[in-house]
C-alpha cells in the first residue's frame, strides 16, 4: 500500500514577490523526479499541500496550469507558522508538495458555455490556472466567452499584474479589473467593489453560462444578489472554499460540512450544493 | 462455529502459546494509574489479558490507531541540501490479536474503517493493521448501566464483528470460533474444543445479560429526518449548555478518528506525526483568516451528535455512529448524556414527521374532496 501522506520532493526554482505589501509571494517549484513530475496530474482549481520538513503542511490552492508543468505556481499570503517560513525561503531550497487534491473546477461542464470569473483578493490564484489553461490556443475554442472581473484593495495589492495586462491586450477574453480606490490619476482600469463592478460590467446568464466566484466571504456575500438579477441559477454558480484542513484525503475529519469534505468532495462546490448543506463554511 | 472450552487455569498457558505467532494485546491494570483500572495494550512476554476486567476508560482503538503516529521520518534540509523523506517503522508490525476485547467496540472498528478505506485513499497504517488483527472478544457480563449497545445495532453478545467469541463463566471461558481466521488463532492457542452444552450455556448468558440492559434510546425516526431541520433545530444552545468542550467523550469514543498532523524534530531528524484530535475545539475548524463557521460552542458540540446521528448515516448508509458504549456519559465531567440528545433530537424528528404525515392527509383529504 503506498503512504498517501508522504509529499514528493521538490525544489524551489523562483520566488517572486507579488504586492506592494510584500505579504504575497509566488512559488514555482520543480519535481526532484521526472516520476513524480507525471504522478502529479492536476486540472484547475485543485490544491496540494505545501509541505516544510520539520515546520508542517499547509493546503495552497494551484495557481499554475496544467500546460504550464513541468513547473508548478503557488501564490502564498504569510499569515502564520508554516507561510511565514516560506516566506523566508529562497530559490534552491528543498521541500515537499503533496498532491494533487480535492475535485477541481467541473472542465467538462464548464466546456462549451460562456464563462464569468469573478476573484477578489488573493484568492484569485486557482482561477489564474484556469483563465491561463483557457487562453492556451489548444484549449480556447472549448470556451465561448471569457469575462472576468478582479479586484484588490489597491493597485499594488493587484495578483501577476504583468499578466493582466497582457490578458488584456490579446483579446481572447474580457478582463475588467477594479481596485477600492487608488489616488493614481492615470489609473486605467475601474474603481469600486467588485459587486458594483460586477453589475456594470457583466454579462447577464443566458441560460448557457457558468459564473466561478472566489473570494472574501463579504464579496461573496453582496455578489450573490448581482449574479441572481443577472439571470445565473444557484447551479450554475461555482464556488472554491477554504476549510481548515490537514489530511487533504477525507481521513482525519477537519474540514467536514455536515456529511460533505472540503477536501475530497470539494473545494469546488456549486451554490446549490452548498444550499444543501448546513452551510458550515 | 466451533465451541470452545478453556478452564481458567488453562488460559495462561494457552496466551504464552499463542504468542509464539502472534502480538498479543489485552486488558490489564494500568500501571500509571493510582486506582489501576484497565487499558488495552500490546503485551510483552510472560503477561497475560485479564479477562476478569470489567470496563476500561479509553477503548481500545489506539491498537489500530495509535494517539500519536509516525506517518514518515525525515531530516531537516540545510543549506539548499536535499533531504529524503523517509518511510515509518510500522510497517514491520506483527499480525496482532487482539484478546478480551468487548464485542461492540470491535464493532466499532468496523464503522472506522469505513473512513480510512475510501474509493480514492486507503490509510496503509490503519489498514494493514486491521486486515491482520485477530479479535478475540470477550462478552460483556458486567455491563454498567449506561451502556446501551444493543439499542445500536450491537451488543454485548454481538458475534458480527468478531473471530472468537469468548464468555467468562464460574471455572472456565466458553465460546465459539467464528471465523477462519479464529481457527488459526485457537489453533495456535491450543484452545479445547467445547460441547453443545457450552453452546446452549452461551445463548443463556447472552439472554440473560441482554434481559438486564435498561431500554435503550428510540432514533427511529432520524434516518428519514430532513437534515437541515435537524441541523437548524432551535435545541442545541439549550443542549450544550454545560459542554466545557474538553473533548473527553471524543478521546474515549471507540468510533471517533478526528486526527491532526504535526512535525516533531530533535536535532538534524524529524518525524510527521498524526495525534488525536477533538473537533470540541475551536482552532480545529478555525480558517487562516481567523473566520470560524462554528465559532460558538454549541456548534461544536452540535457537530459531534449530528456527525455520528445523521451525518455519518446519511453518508454511509450502515447506521448510527455509535456502539453505545456508553464512554462518552461516564467521562463527561459535566453530565451530558449522548441517550437523552438521542432522545431529544428523535422527538423533534418524529415531531416534524407527524406534523408532515398530516398535512399530507390533510392534502389527500382535500383531493378525495375535489375528485367527489
Ligand atoms: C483548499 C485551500 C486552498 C487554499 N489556497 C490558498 C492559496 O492559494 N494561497 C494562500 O495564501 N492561502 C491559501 N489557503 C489558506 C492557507 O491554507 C492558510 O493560509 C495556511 O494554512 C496558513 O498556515 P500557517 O501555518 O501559515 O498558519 P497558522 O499558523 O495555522 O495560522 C493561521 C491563522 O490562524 C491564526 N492562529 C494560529 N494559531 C493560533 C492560535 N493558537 N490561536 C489563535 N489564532 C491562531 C494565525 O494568526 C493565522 O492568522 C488555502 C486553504 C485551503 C483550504
Ligand atoms: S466530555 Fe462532556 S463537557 Fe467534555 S466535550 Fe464532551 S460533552 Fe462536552
Ligand atoms: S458516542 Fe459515546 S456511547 Fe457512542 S460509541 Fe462513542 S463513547 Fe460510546
Ligand atoms: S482535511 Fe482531512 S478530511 Fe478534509
Amino acid at each position: 500500500m503506498t503512504n498517501p501522506y508522504h509529499p514528493y520532493p521538490v525544489t524551489i526554482r523562483d520566488i517572486r514577490t507579488e504586492t506592494e505589501d510584500k505579504s504575497l509571494k509566488t512559488f514555482t517549484f520543480v519535481f526532484d523526479s521526472p516520476e513524480d513530475e507525471s504522478a502529479f496530474d492536476f486540472t484547475c482549481g485543485q490544491f496540494a499541500m505545501l509541505s516544510v520538513q520539520g515546520v508542517g503542511e499547509i493546503p495552497i490552492g494551484i495557481a499554475s496550469s496544467p500546460t504550464e508543468k513541468p513547473e508548478v505556481k503557488f501564490t502564498v499570503f504569510n499569515t502564520g507558522k508554516v507561510t511565514s517560513h516560506l516566506h523566508r525561503m529562497k530559490a534552491g531550497d528543498a521541500m515537499g508538495i503533496r498532491g494533487p487534491l480535492g475535485n477541481g473546477f467541473p472542465m467538462d461542464r464548464l466546456a462549451g458555455k460562456n464563462i464569468l470569473i469573478i476573484g477578489g483578493g488573493f484568492a484569485f490564484t486557482t482561477l489564474r490556472s484556469f483563465i491561463e489553461s483557457a487562453r492556451q490556443p489548444e484549449n480556447r475554442h472549448r470556451f465561448k466567452n471569457i469575462d472576468v472581473v478582479y479586484g484588490a484593495r489597491t493597485p499594488g495589492m493587484l495578483l501577476y499584474r504583468d499578466e493582466l495586462a497582457a490578458w488584456e491586450k490579446s483579446g481572447d477574453i474580457n478582463v475588467h479589473i477594479t481596485v477600492d480606490a487608488t489616488d493614481d490619476q492615470d489609473w486605467p482600469y475601474h474603481t469600486g467593489f467588485v459587486p458594483a463592478v460586477t453589475e456594470r460590467c457583466a454579462p447577464a446568464s443566458d441560460g448557457n453560462t457558468l459564473a466561478i466566484v472566489c473570494g472574501p466571504p463579504i464579496m461573496i456575500k453582496f455578489t450573490r444578489p448581482v449574479l441572481r438579477d443577472l439571470g445565473y441559477r444557484d447551479e450554475d454558480i461555482l464556488m472554491s472554499l477554504e476549510n481548515r484542513m490537514k489530511c487533504g484525503i477525507g481521513m482525519c475529519g477537519r474540514c467536514n460540512i455536515g456529511r460533505e469534505l472540503v477536501c475530497h468532495d470539494g473545494p469546488v462546490f456549486t451554490l446549490a450544493e452548498l444550499n444543501g448543506t448546513p452551510g458550515e463554511f | 462455529m466451533k465451541p470452545i472450552h478453556i478452564k481458567k487455569e488453562a488460559f495462561g498457558p494457552a496466551m504464552a502459546k499463542a504468542m509464539e505467532t502472534y502480538a498479543v494485546a489485552g486488558p490489564v491494570p494500568d500501571r500509571e494509574d493510582a486506582k489501576r483500572r484497565h487499558l488495552f495494550r500490546c503485551l510483552e512476554k510472560g503477561e497475560t489479558p485479564d479477562l476478569e476486567y470489567t470496563a476500561t476508560q479509553l477503548s481500545p482503538k489506539a491498537l489500530l490507531f495509535p494517539q500519536a503516529e509516525t506517518m514518515f521520518r525525515f531530516k531537516v534540509p540545510s543549506g539548499g541540501k536535499k533531504a529524503p523523506f523517509l518511510e515509518a517503522e510500522s510497517f514491520k508490525e506483527r499480525p496482532l490479536a487482539v484478546v478480551g476485547i468487548r464485542p461492540y467496540d470491535a464493532r466499532a472498528f468496523d464503522m472506522l474503517t469505513l473512513n480510512f478505506d475510501s474509493k480514492d485513499y486507503k490509510d496503509p497504517f490503519f489498514l494493514k493493521r486491521c486486515h491482520q488483527m485477530v479479535r478475540v472478544g470477550l462478552a460483556d457480563t458486567t455491563l454498567k448501566d449506561t451502556n446501551f449497545s444493543t439499542a445500536c445495532g450491537t451488543g454485548p453478545f454481538d458475534t458480527t464483528a468478531l473471530d472468537i467469541l469468548l464468555a467468562k463463566t464460574e471455572d472456565a471461558y466458553i465460546g465459539t470460533v467464528i471465523t477462519a481466521k479464529g481457527k488459526s488463532f485457537a489453533a495456535a492457542a491450543g484452545f479445547e474444543a467445547g460441547s453443545a452444552e457450552d453452546t446452549k450455556a452461551l445463548a443463556r448468558m447472552k439472554q440473560e445479560a441482554e434481559s438486564r440492559m435498561r431500554p435503550g434510546p428510540d432514533f427511529s425516526a432520524l434516518a428519514d429526518a430532513d437534515t437541515l431541520d435537524l441541523h437548524g433545530e432551535d435545541h442545541w444552545a439549550r443542549l450544550a449548555f454545560s459542554c466545557i468542550n474538553c473533548g473527553s467523550c471524543t478521546f474515549s469514543c471507540p468510533t471517533c478518528w478526528c486526527f491532526d498532523i504535526q512535525d516533531e524534530v530533535t536535532g538534524n531528524d524529524g518525524v510527521r506525526l498524526r495525534l488525536w484530535d477533538t473537533c470540541m475545539t475551536d482552532l480545529y475548524s478555525a480558517h487562516a483568516s481567523g473566520h470560524n463557521p462554528r465559532q460558538e460552542r454549541f456548534k461544536r458540540f452540535r457537530n459531534r451528535f449530528m456527525h455520528k446521528l445523521k451525518y455519518f448515516p446519511d453518508k454511509y448508509g450502515q447506521g448510527i455512529m455509535c456502539v453505545g458504549c456508553g464512554r462518552c456519559i461516564d467521562n463527561c465531567p459535566v453530565g451530558i448524556d449522548i441517550r437523552t440528545i438521542i432522545g431529544e433530537m428523535n422527538a423533534k424528528a418524529a415531531g416534524a414527521a407527524k406534523a408532515a404525515g398530516t398535512a399530507k392527509t390533510g392534502g389527500t383529504d382535500k383531493a378525495t374532496e375535489a375528485a367527489s
